[in-house]
């Protein structure tokens, strides 16, 4: 959590990794993720519907694990930064209550329209270190 | 590879803006998306907390445009964007094959949100789980003064 500390675009340099963050979903998160996004598809909360497509069990939305993303950014720019843009592909299921880490590595820094400008990859990975979400970002930095 | 599912209605679907409807964002809502992302950050709940760091009003999350809860009307569960929806797809399964979102400006709690979404272009795969059709997407978020606010970019996958 780095809600009290700027990042500065100055201070950043491709290859930083950003500090991670973790979860581990409960089936009671996944509820209250359907309540919030309005997702209510019922393989997120319903083991038997969910088995009876074929899984293991309920898996976590494609759409939270985005959002774990959107969180990833926002604490490590904020308060004065601005994320331009984020996103990610869903590429392997995640179960609940199970590790799950979101990170990012800084892969360039650049100024566009007076802007100071960084480019990240971002993802979740599961207990396995495998990237089931991966993805990239733009977010825009104060300078010193 | 199966022949092509996508017909020419599908084809002429590309390309063509529908309208997804207006949406008030709330601070109701912004806290419950928050809250169930574990948001800390208490701009995310907080009125005095987001004006005092520059904000109109309490802030919408990362990811909170673009979720059904913000789509009006009684089709509000719907997960895919509504000019997918609509399409005649003969495959049965649906997978969200990814999500991608580019602000111009933050959004906040009083803003009132119009969406249109298009299709951008279709792609067909024969995968490990069959043969599959990939839609691509695009919304684009315009606030109540008409100022673009956010993109959204995005592809569903039906199997």
């Amino acid at each position: 959590m780095a809600l009290n500390t700027q990042v500065y675009f100055d201070d950043v340099r491709v290859g930083d990794e950003i500090p991670a963050l973790r979860k581990a979903c409960t089936m009671q998160q996944l509820v209250m993720w359907a309540g919030a996004s309005g997702d209510f598809y019922q393989i997120h909360y319903d083991p038997d519907f969910a088995r009876g497509t074929g899984l293991d069990g309920i898996i976590v939305h494609g759409g939270l694990k985005n959002a774990f993303l959107g969180q990833l950014l926002h604490d490590w720019i904020a308060p004065g930064g601005f994320l331009r843009r984020f996103g990610c592909q869903y590429r392997g299921i995640d179960y609940p209550n199970q590790e799950l880490v979101s990170r990012g590595v800084v892969t360039r820094t650049y100024e566009e329209g007076g802007q100071a400008l960084v480019d990240l990859d971002v993802w979740t990975e599961n207990a396995a270190g495998k990237k089931t979400t991966p993805g990239t970002a733009t977010v825009m930095l104060p300078r010193r | 590879m199966p022949d092509s599912i996508v017909t020419a209605d599908m084809q002429q679907m590309i390309g063509r803006e529908v309208d997804e409807g207006v949406a008030e964002v709330t601070t109701t809502s912004c806290r419950l998306f928050a809250r169930a992302v574990g948001h800390t950050d208490p701009i995310f709940y907080d009125e005095a907390a987001a004006r005092a760091r520059g904000y109109r009003g309490i802030v919408a999350p990362p990811g909170y445009l673009g979720t059904p809860v913000v789509h009006p009307g009684p089709r509000s569960m719907i997960t895919v964007p509504v000019p997918i929806a609509e399409l005649r797809i003969p495959y049965k399964r649906i997978l969200d094959g990814g999500t991608a979102y580019e602000y111009f400006e933050p959004v906040v709690a009083g803003d009132t949100i119009t969406s249109r979404s298009k299709i951008t272009r279709y792609e067909e795969r024969l995968g490990s789980i069959g043969p599959m059709l990939i839609t691509y997407h695009e919304t684009a978020y315009t606030r109540q003064d008409g100022a673009l606010v956010a993109k959204m970019y995005g592809n569903v996958i039906h199997y």
